[in-house]
C-alpha cells in the first residue's frame, strides 16, 4: 500500500527522522493559511499523489511570499501530472503539501527494503542524491553502499556509520546521519514496510541532516497489525475496479489492452496475459479468483471485468485442481446469465470434473467458445474480439 | 526415488482442526500419504476422525506441540495450514522440534516475520518449502499440500516453480504425454522464503531417478538468474524452463507478493536472456512447457525413458 509523502513524514516523524514543518492543504486558501502558519520565507508547495517525477513535472515549486504560494497552489491543484510513473493518463492533483524551504548544502539518498537475495533488510546509501536511485544503480553501482541488517538485532551505529562515512556526509554531522538512519530503520520495521526511501535526504546549512522527500510503501500482508496506516489509504489514488475487486478477495489489475481474463492463480493469470499477447492480443486485466472460487466470485469478476469499457471479450482459463470444473461451469453460466453477457466468452478449463465442466457450458444454451488447452483458448479469443 | 519425500515420510499437520488442515489432511490420506497427526495449540489429547474417499475412516491423534506430536508419531515432516499472523510462529515450532523438513502452504505471511524465520533458521537443520506454495508431491508415494494428486504421473522428470498453478499445467501437459515425474516442488511466490530454485535444483541433481527438469519461473527478484548460473555450472541433466509475466507492467504486483518488477530488474525478458545462455531451453508460451521438454528429451535420446505411461 502507498501513502502520500506528508503522510509518510508523519509516520516517520513519530520516530524521531528530522522533516521539515510542513501542514497538507486541500484548497487554495488552506494552502495560503499553512504558509501563513509556517512564517518562512520560503515556502516549497507539493503536489501529493502516489508517483515519483513530480518536480519534473511541475508539480513542485519554490514560493517566496504569500501571494506566489497563492498563485502557485491555484496552478498546481487539479492540474493532470504526468510523469514516468503516473502512465500516460497522468494524475490529477486533490492535495498539497505546503512546507518550510530549506538551505539545501547537499543531496543525498538513503532507501530501506526488503532483499531477497540475503532475506534480510538492507539499507542502501548514495552520495547521489535527487537523482532516480535505479539510475545511480545502472550507471555507477559503485556509488551505492548497502549494509545488510541482522534482523535480531537490527541496525546498529557502526553500519549507519559505514554509511554516513561512504558517502561522504561532513563528519561533524555523522551523528545526526546516524540517528537519522536507526531511526528510518526503527519505522521501516514496525510499521512493516517494504520500501522507505529518502530521496533527497540533505544537510542544511544551518547543519541538519533532514529528509526533504519520503516515500513509503507498506506490505499488504501485514497491515492488519497497522490500523493507523490502513486509515492513511487515499482511494482516489487507486483504481475503481481494483478497489472493488479487492472487497470480493479478488486480485486484479486493471491494464490497458481490450481482452478480460479470469483465471485461477497467480502465475497462471500472469502467463494467460503473456499467451494473449503472443497470439498478437492485448490483456485488459490480470485477474486472479483464487484456489476458492465461488458463483458469487466468479459472478463479481465478470462484472468488474465487464464494467471495463475497453473488454471486447474474455477469456476464462481455469486449471482446476482442488476446485472442480463443475463449479466453476456452474459459476460462469451463473455470472453470464445475471449480467447478460453481450461479449464473446471464451472458456477453457482443465482439471478436476473436467468433463461435467464442459458439459454444463455446452447445455446452458449460452454464446460460449470451448477451447482445448490456453493456446487454443487465446487464439481464439484474440480472433473473436479482433 | 524421489526428492524430499516419499512412501516412507510421515507428515504432521500443523492446524489440522481448522477448515483447510483437515480437508487436506483427508486429501493427503485419500492420496496414500503416510499423515500421522497434527498440531493444534488446545486441542492436544483429542483424535479428529477423517472419513476417506474409500469410506475408511481414519482417526488422528491432535497434539498441543510439535514436539510431543514428533515425540508420538515419529514424523519427520511437517505441513504448516496456519492463519498468516500465526504462521511465522508454527514454521519456528517445527524448525526447533528438529522436524527435517516444513512445508508451508499459508498464503499472506509478512514478509518481515519470514525475515525473523529465516534468520531463526540459521544453522538449523530443517529444510523450509515455501510458504505461499502448493506443496511438494512425488506421485504414487506421498502428497503434502494443495495440488491435485490425480494429474501427477510417477516417472524421472522433476518440476520446480514459484506458482501454484503453473505447476499443475506443467504437470498436466507431461503427464498427457505419459512423461512422469519424480517429484514436484512449488517453492512458493513469496519474496522471503526457505527454499530456491538451487536448493531443490541440486536435489534433483543428486536424484538418480530425475532424468531432467522444468523449472517454472516468474517476474521480480534474479532467483532464476542465479539458478540458471548453477544450472550451467553443476547440472548434469537437462532443464528446460519457462519465465511468467513477460507482459507484465513495472511496479504492479501480479498476485504474488514476490512477482513485481522494481527498479527496472526481475523482467521476464532478462530471465529469459540468461536462461538461454546457459542453456536452459525456454518454453516461449505457458502452452509449451511440455512440448519444449520433449523436444530436449529427444535431442538428449532421454524421451523413450522418460515415458512412463502409454497415454
Amino acid at each position: 500500500m502507498n501513502i502520500h509523502e506528508y503522510q509518510g513524514k508523519e509516520v516517520l516523524k513519530q520516530y524521531g527522522v528530522v522533516v521539515p514543518s510542513g501542514k497538507v492543504a486541500f484548497t487554495v486558501d488552506e494552502a495560503v493559511e499553512a504558509a501563513e502558519a509556517l512564517g518562512t520565507p520560503v515556502v516549497v508547495v507539493k503536489a501529493q499523489i502516489h508517483a515519483g517525477g513530480r518536480g519534473k513535472a511541475g508539480g513542485v515549486k519554490v514560493a517566496k511570499g504569500l501571494d506566489e504560494v497563492r498563485a502557485y497552489a491555484s496552478e498546481i491543484l487539479g492540474k493532470v501530472l504526468v510523469t514516468h510513473q503516473t502512465g500516460p493518463e497522468g494524475k490529477e492533483v486533490k492535495r498539497l503539501l505546503i512546507e518550510e524551504g530549506c538551505d539545501i548544502k547537499k543531496e543525498y539518498y538513503v532507501g530501506v527494503v526488503v532483499d531477497r537475495a540475503s532475506g534480510a533488510v538492507v539499507m542502501m546509501a548514495s552520495e547521489e542524491g535527487g537523482t532516480e536511485i535505479e539510475e545511480v544503480a545502472e550507471h555507477s553501482p559503485e556509488k551505492i553502499f548497502k549494509e545488510i541488517v541482522d534482523p535480531a538485532v537490527g541496525l546498529q551505529p557502526y553500519q549507519a556509520r559505514k554509511l554516513a562515512y561512504s558517502i561522504n556526509i561532513p563528519t561533524e554531522l555523522v551523528n545526526k546521519a546516524v540517528k537519522f538512519m536507526i531511526a528510518l530503520y526503527t519505522a521501516f520495521v514496525e510499521k512493516d514496510c517494504s520500501i522507505a526511501e529518502i530521496n533527497p535526504l540533505v544537510v542544511t546549512g544551518d547543519g541538519n541532516v533532514i529528509a526533504l522527500d519520503a516515500k513509503l510503501n507498506f506490505d499488504s500482508n501485514a497491515l492488519y497489525r497497522h490500523k493507523d496506516i490502513v486509515a492513511l489509504r487515499d482511494l482516489e489514488e487507486e483504481d475503481e475496479k481494483e478497489i472493488e475487486a479487492s472487497k470480493f478477495d479478488l486480485s486484479y489489475i486493471a491494464l490497458d489492452g481490450n481482452i478480460g481474463c479470469m483465471v485461477n492463480g497467480a502465475g497462471l493469470a500472469m502467463a494467460t496475459m503473456d499467451i494473449i499477447k503472443y497470439y498478437g492480443g492485448d490483456p485488459a486485466n490480470f485477474l486472479d479468483v483464487g484456489g476458492g472460487a465461488t458463483t458469487e466470485k466468479v459472478t463479481e469478476a465478470f462484472k468488474i471485468i465487464l464494467s471495463d469499457e475497453k473488454v471486447k471479450g474474455i477469456f476464462v482459463n481455469i486449471f482446476g485442481g482442488i476446485m472442480r470444473c463443475d463449479v466453476i461451469a456452474n459459476g460462469v453460466v451463473e455470472a453470464a446469465k445475471q449480467i447478460e453477457l453481450d461479449r464473446p466468452l471464451v472458456v477453457r478449463l482443465e482439471g478436476t470434473n473436467v468433463e461435467l465442466g464442459k458439459k454444463i457450458l455446452n447445455e446452458s444454451g449460452l454464446n460460449i467458445v470451448a477451447a482445448d488447452s490456453m493456446a487454443d483458448g487465446a487464439q481464439k479469443i484474440v480472433a473473436l474480439v479482433k | 526415488m524421489s526428492i524430499l519425500v516419499d512412501k516412507n515420510t510421515k507428515v504432521i499437520t500443523q492446524g489440522i482442526t481448522g477448515a483447510t488442515g483437515l480437508f487436506h489432511a483427508k486429501g493427503a490420506l485419500d492420496y496414500g500419504t503416510q499423515m500421522v497427526g497434527g498440531v493444534t495449540p488446545g486441542k492436544g489429547g483429542t483424535n479428529v476422525e477423517i472419513t476417506l474417499e474409500n469410506g475408511e475412516v481414519v482417526s488422528l491423534p491432535v497434539f498441543n506441540t510439535v514436539a510431543e506430536a514428533k515425540a508420538a508419531t515419529g514424523a519427520t515432516a511437517s505441513v504448516i495450514y496456519v492463519p498468516p499472523p500465526f504462521a511465522a510462529d508454527a514454521i519456528m515450532e517445527a524448525v526447533d522440534a528438529g522436524m527435517d523438513l516444513a512445508i508451508c502452504i499459508t498464503e499472506g505471511i509478512p514478509v518481515l516475520d519470514m525475515v525473523k524465520v529465516k534468520r531463526y533458521m540459521e544453522g538449523r537443520d530443517t529444510v523450509l518449502i515455501g510458504p505461499n506454495c502448493p506443496g511438494v508431491i512425488t506421485p504414487d508415494e506421498c502428497k503434502i499440500g494443495i495440488m491435485p494428486g490425480y494429474i501427477h504421473v510417477k516417472g524421472h522428470v522433476g518440476v520446480v516453480s514459484r506458482s501454484g498453478t503453473l505447476t499443475y499445467e506443467a504437470v498436466h501437459q507431461l503427464s498427457t504425454r505419459g512423461i512422469g515425474q519424480s517429484s514436484a516442488v512449488g517453492i512458493g511466490g513469496d519474496p522471503v522464503k526457505g527454499s530456491e530454485f538451487i536448493d531443490i535444483l541440486s536435489r534433483f541433481n543428486d536424484d538418480p531417478d530425475t532424468y531432467a527438469v522444468i523449472m517454472i519461473g516468474e517476474i521480480g527478484g534474479t532467483a532464476e538468474e542465479e539458478a540458471a548460473e548453477w544450472v550451467k555450472a553443476n547440472m548434469t541433466k537437462p532443464v528446460v524452463g519457462f519465465i511468467g509475466g513477460a507482459t507484465a507492467p513495472p511496479g504492479k504486483r501480479m498476485g504474488h507478493a514476490g512477482a513485481i518488477i522494481s527498479g527496472g530488474k526481475g523482467t521476464a525478458a532478462e530471465k529469459i536472456s540468461t536462461l538461454e545462455a546457459c542453456g536452459i531451453k525456454v518454453s516461449p508460451t505457458p502452452s509449451e512447457m511440455g512440448s519444449t521438454l520433449v523436444s530436449v528429451l529427444e535431442e538428449r535420446g532421454l524421451l523413450e525413458k522418460c515415458i512412463t505411461r502409454q497415454a
